[in-house]
């Protein structure tokens, strides 16, 4: 695989997770457990679909890729990069939260890296991110703290919720095909090593929620090959239900 | 969006009503004068107990209005086509919320807690626009709801920014702010159909036959059968009659329908040029009041979806809360 190949397969895979769980975080929208947190999930919905359009246009602007409307809306779950977890349903609000914060980190640490890449065009997305980004997270401690730290019955939950998602998000990290090359020329870090980071930055908030963090025994892999749950093309058969009536149109 | 010229009323109040009318005569006309004189009525300032009650009515029905309103256009969130669209409708849904929450908080400096409102929109007691017991089928449907309900809400909204109450009007003042752009969006989604293909132009047509009836509904029922309007008026709570909104709306709006080439299921309707006033036929008003009862399309959809986020959300709102907290949520409001 060429290096240019192996870039095109991580950006598509970082867009793909970013669009679903963006689609995800948005169901939540006129559901949330408080108004503000509603309104919280939407902003970070659209943070997250945002990252993915902008991903998707160094596609198309790089690599001659598709428009990326065509791209994100056509095409069929094995044509998709995203990990197992972002697919998920958004179950109760103990996971969701659970998968907000074990997201955002995992995203965090990963454009933390990419400010440094010899890409250029991921030093300017990731400038923009890590703003944002550090809201996300912000947000995601204070709110794992304050659930975990508010009596028994919660605490559980959380664990609960963590106990179910740790696997899963695992699947982030992934390996990529080729990502060696990537490596080599310095564009990203490779998944071990994001893996690693990640884990030092959610230890402290964890440790202070007073939850226990689980082995890492099972990493849920598959997503990065276009190996997916059937989550994933129920959502894409709804994310692109209006858009493909008529795909040459506008909307 | 979306208060709606409609603020249901219990019918059982009206004696109390009545009786809260015998407020201390010198406080009353001191009162009145200051809103004549178009002062703004502050939290901490004495003001009769019927326009307390009153106002409380009609922003917490408002604040139910801007949460119940977004269903209908957030199921269409996940469906949204393409990136634009999708961004903008999670964008706009999430004002609607925000709208919500900062009505809630105006209401709230009345002395009526959040929890207590929301209780009593789960339990049927406090209403909503009608408008959102109506199903949002097709993408068409969002669009309409975008363009000309946010188009309907602003009528109202702007005239009621200029009212009584200083909380509620700043609150109206940022959340018209922010229809402006709501209303932007979905124009240009509505004319992104009204020129699109034959089936987008046919989705569009069959949405607003569909919307046309609930849209002459939402601003309530004509004047000459509307009661307790004139005090209202009188303390600015109420800034202008449910037929001169539906008017000012109809002019605003008809032509730039009829422009696009689409037409409105209504043969009679058409601005008087000797009045200059709009005329139409009278939309079904029964069937507005048996969906205020409760017997709409939707009603009980949108209930239970609240009642869902509410039960799940319970344990969440109890870890967030101090004990201290929770009694006085609690207690019942006058």
């Amino acid at each position: 695989m060429q290096i240019q190949q192996a870039l095109q397969e991580l950006i598509t895979k970082m867009a793909d997770d970013e669009l679903v769980i963006g689609h995800r975080n948005s169901e939540w929208t006129g559901l949330g457990p408080v108004m503000e947190e509603d309104i919280a999930f939407s902003s970070m919905a659209q943070d997250k679909i945002g990252h993915a359009l902008a991903l998707y246009r160094l596609l198309e602007e790089h690599f001659g890729g598709t428009d990326p409307d065509q791209f994100a809306f056509l095409r069929n779950a094995a044509d998709f990069r995203c990990c197992h977890f972002v697919e998920m349903p958004i179950g109760s609000y103990e996971f969701s939260l659970m998968r907000h914060f074990l997201f955002d980190h995992a995203e965090t640490v990963r454009y933390q890296a990419l400010a440094l890449s010899k890409f250029a065009p991921f030093q300017h997305l990731a400038g923009k991110a890590k703003g944002e980004l550090k809201y996300h997270t912000l947000h995601a401690d204070a709110w794992i703290i304050q659930l975990c730290t508010a009596g028994k019955d919660s605490r559980e939950r959380m664990q609960a919720a963590l106990d179910n998602s740790f696997q899963l998000a695992g699947g982030i990290f992934e390996p990529g095909p080729a990502e060696e090359l990537l490596i080599a020329e310095e564009i990203y870090p490779g998944e071990s090593a994001l893996y690693k980071q990640w884990l030092s930055h959610i230890s402290p908030v964890m440790e202070k929620a007073g939850l226990v963090l689980p082995e890492m025994t099972a990493p849920v892999y598959g997503g990065r090959t276009g190996k997916h749950t059937p989550y994933l093309q129920q959502l894409l058969n709804e994310m692109g239900e209006v858009f493909r009536l008529d795909p040459e149109a506008t909307w | 969006m979306y208060g709606g010229g409609y603020i249901f009323d219990e019918p059982n109040r009206k004696q109390q009503r009545e009786e809260q009318l015998h407020d201390d005569p010198v406080k009353l006309a001191a009162f009145e004068a200051r809103i004549a004189r178009g002062e703004k009525i502050e939290p901490g300032d004495w003001m009769p107990a019927e326009y307390r009650r009153q106002l409380i009515r009609l922003i917490e029905q408002h604040a139910h209005s801007e949460i119940i309103g977004a269903l209908p256009e957030g199921t269409w969130i996940t469906r949204a086509p393409g990136f634009k669209r999708k961004l903008a409708l999670i964008a706009k849904v999430q004002d609607e919320v925000g709208h919500g929450q900062l009505l809630y908080n105006a209401a709230e400096t009345l002395g009526k807690s959040r929890e207590a409102m929301i209780n009593d929109l789960l339990s049927g007691k406090s209403k909503y626009s009608n408008v959102f017991n109506y199903p949002a089928k097709t993408w068409a449907d969002v669009t309409v709801i975008g363009f000309l309900i946010d188009a309907a809400a602003i009528v109202n909204q702007v005239a009621n920014s200029k009212g009584s109450y200083g909380p509620y009007c700043r609150a109206l003042e940022r959340i018209c702010y922010e229809e402006s752009f709501h209303l932007k969006q979905g124009h240009d989604a509505f004319i992104e159909l009204a020129t699109g293909t034959p089936a987008q132009k046919e989705m569009l047509q069959d949405a607003l036959n569909r919307w046309w009836q609930p849209i002459m509904h939402f601003f309530g029922p004509p004047d000459k059968t509307s009661s307790h309007s004139e005090k209202l008026m009188q303390w600015k709570v109420k800034m202008a009659s449910n037929d001169d909104m539906r008017n000012q709306f109809l002019d605003a709006y008809v032509p730039k329908i009829w422009e696009l080439g689409l037409t409105l299921p209504d043969p009679l309707l058409r601005k008087n040029p000797d009045t200059g006033k709009w005329e139409y036929s009278d939309p079904d008003w029964d069937l507005f009041f048996e969906v205020i009862k409760g017997n709409g399309p939707c009603n009980k959809e949108r209930l239970d979806v609240r009642k869902w986020a509410e039960e799940h959300g319970r344990w969440i709102r109890k870890a967030l809360m101090r004990p201290e907290e929770m009694e006085r949520s609690a207690l019942p409001v006058a």
